[in-house]
């Protein structure tokens, strides 16, 4: 097999060479200081995505979303124009939660003409504007159009909706996106609204986890006993390699071939696998989504290509196989060493039974993988914050966590460096 | 056979249907956590050679609108696949080394 091609620079890393060489330090993920200026310096300052479209069907559908990172909740909604606009969570009033459902602390949706407080029954309206206030007459100086909900930036880009807690954003959705993203303006995302939604508390700092799943270094050993094909001894010893890797501002990118079972003899594949026609790639049997090429997909124009992680700052992951379906990631901090990973699949809505349970054996398989995963993550917290050891290497095929650390580290120095001109 | 689970034509397999057909991922992986292996193998033998016969008889019915004795012949399918990880990869109910980790599946198409 012909070797992958890397850079002209000898290494993808070396490609970018702002990103180093030496071996990194994991303080970031350890300290519970360092947490609270990444709180501060780029969750309360990038657009974050919070679902899609489809999660708000109609005129007046909603959710919730809780942003433990931010101590907030913002809910979601799509007004009688059809916009989705979003607001802080919480009534003028008193400053009780507005939309919760039995549980405060978990989020909430539906459908609504207006927003009812259950305090002391203050409405709100689609646009944010309060309708109603319970014996007006008893306050003071009081005009209720002063007490419209608190509006927090929101923005929709193919069909996902983004929102950012600052008060002016320093960059339109689209300018953070930046060129390599919003090339992928088009891909149908809109086809594929079979939905499986999956989370779990980990017990991680949130980098750590986005670094286990963008690096494949790890595959062939973590993952080895998952399937006959993986425990060959040749495909360990040949270990990983990704097919194309880019960076582009704050985002990043790997692109990898998979493995092709419909093209494997069956003794290499899990009796399962071949019964339903699928895997941990996806349904062998893709649907046709349409449009060809795909726009914004496989940027390195790499022939075998078979996914693309598109690794969007500063928690959000878009991964597509090549099979015609595709995954999103999140990873919401609670603490420096816990944060809530949320996992999505979306497939186009199968057209009977046996497409169902492909899809069906793709998620069970995707569970199968994260939980391995998971656990590893928690060990790994455990030993760095024992801080015997403070810098480790990374390899070329690292390159992905080293850019997502120097990105995080490059976000707080800009944050501590303008809080100081300010206190100046 | 008036309370027959399912289709008749997959009576043979009625003894594991009170037990795996399960509406639910969350069903479906507390039942795989709590079942022995041998359990498990047994299910997996009896069903496993008549996968592609079952998958068959449930494609014949929009998705929307099964039967409900289809209906529970592919929640029978969806455990044989959960239990295919047991039996064909760990020889262990859970995933290896992964201890207190757990992954819940909120929302899922239904059926």
């Amino acid at each position: 097999m012909k070797p992958i091609e890397k850079p002209a620079e000898g290494s993808w890393t070396a490609h970018y060479p702002d990103l180093g060489t030496e071996p990194v330090s994991y303080e970031d993920s350890i300290s519970p200081e360092w947490h609270e200026l990444e709180r501060e310096a780029i969750f309360k300052r990038s657009w974050l995505n919070v679902g899609r479209v489809e999660q708000l069907p109609r005129k007046g559908s909603y959710f919730t979303k809780e942003l433990a990172v931010a101590n907030t909740s913002v809910v979601i909604a799509r007004d009688l124009d059809g916009e989705v606009r979003a607001f802080y969570n919480i009534c003028r009033h008193r400053g009780n939660k507005l939309v919760w459902t039995d549980f405060p602390k978990e989020e909430s949706n539906g459908n609504a003409r207006a927003f009812t407080c259950k305090y002391h029954g203050w409405k709100y309206d689609l646009d944010g504007a309060c309708t109603f206030v319970q014996q007006e007459s008893e306050f003071f100086d009081f005009d209720k159009a002063d007490y419209s909900l608190v509006p927090v930036h929101c923005d929709v880009w193919s069909g996902f909706i983004f929102v950012n807690l600052a008060d002016e954003p320093s960059q339109t959705l689209t300018d953070f996106l930046g060129p390599m993203i919003t090339a992928m303006e088009g891909y149908p995302f809109d086809q594929q609204t079979e939905r499986f939604f999956y989370r779990a508390t980990v017990h991680s700092n949130w980098k750590l986890f986005m670094d286990a799943f963008q690096e494949f270094y790890h595959a062939p050993v973590l993952h080895a006993k998952q399937s006959p094909v993986a425990s060959l001894p040749e495909v360990q010893a040949a270990g990983f390699e990704a097919l194309h890797y880019e960076i582009d501002g704050p985002h990043r990118m790997v692109t990898t071939t998979v493995g092709q079972g419909w093209r494997m003899p069956p003794e290499m594949l899990k009796p399962t696998e071949s019964l339903t026609r699928s895997g941990l790639f996806g349904p062998w049997d893709a649907p046709d989504l349409g449009a060809d090429p795909l726009p914004g997909i496989n940027p390195g124009q790499v022939r075998n290509w078979g996914l693309d992680s598109f690794q969007i700052w500063p928690n959000f992951v878009i991964l597509i196989w090549e099979r015609g379906w595709y995954l999103t990631y999140h990873y919401w901090p609670t603490s420096h060493n816990t944060h809530v990973f949320e996992g999505n699949l979306y497939f186009v809505p199968p057209k009977d039974a046996r497409e169902r349970l492909a899809q069906e054996m793709a998620a069970v398989t995707f569970k199968e993988y994260a939980l391995q995963d998971g656990n590893t993550l928690e060990a790994t917290q455990i030993m760095l914050e024992s801080r015997v050891v403070t810098t480790f290497p990374l390899n070329d095929q690292e390159i992905l966590c080293r850019h997502l650390h120097k990105v995080a580290a490059d976000w707080v120095a800009d944050y501590t460096r303008e809080r100081a001109e300010v206190s100046g | 056979m008036t309370d027959a689970l399912l289709p008749s034509a997959f009576s043979e397999l009625e003894p594991y249907a009170a037990t795996w057909c399960l509406p639910t991922e969350g069903e479906r992986y507390a039942k795989r956590l709590s079942s022995s292996m041998d359990e498990m193998q047994t299910f997996y033998d009896a069903f496993f050679p008549r996968g592609e016969e079952a998958i068959a008889h449930c494609e014949k019915f929009p998705l929307a609108d099964m039967p409900e004795d289809a209906e529970r012949l592919l929640q029978l399918l969806y455990s044989l696949v959960m239990v295919s990880f047991p039996v064909e990869a760990w020889r262990q109910p859970n995933v290896p080394d992964s201890g207190a980790a757990y992954l819940d599946l909120l929302i899922e198409p239904r059926p």
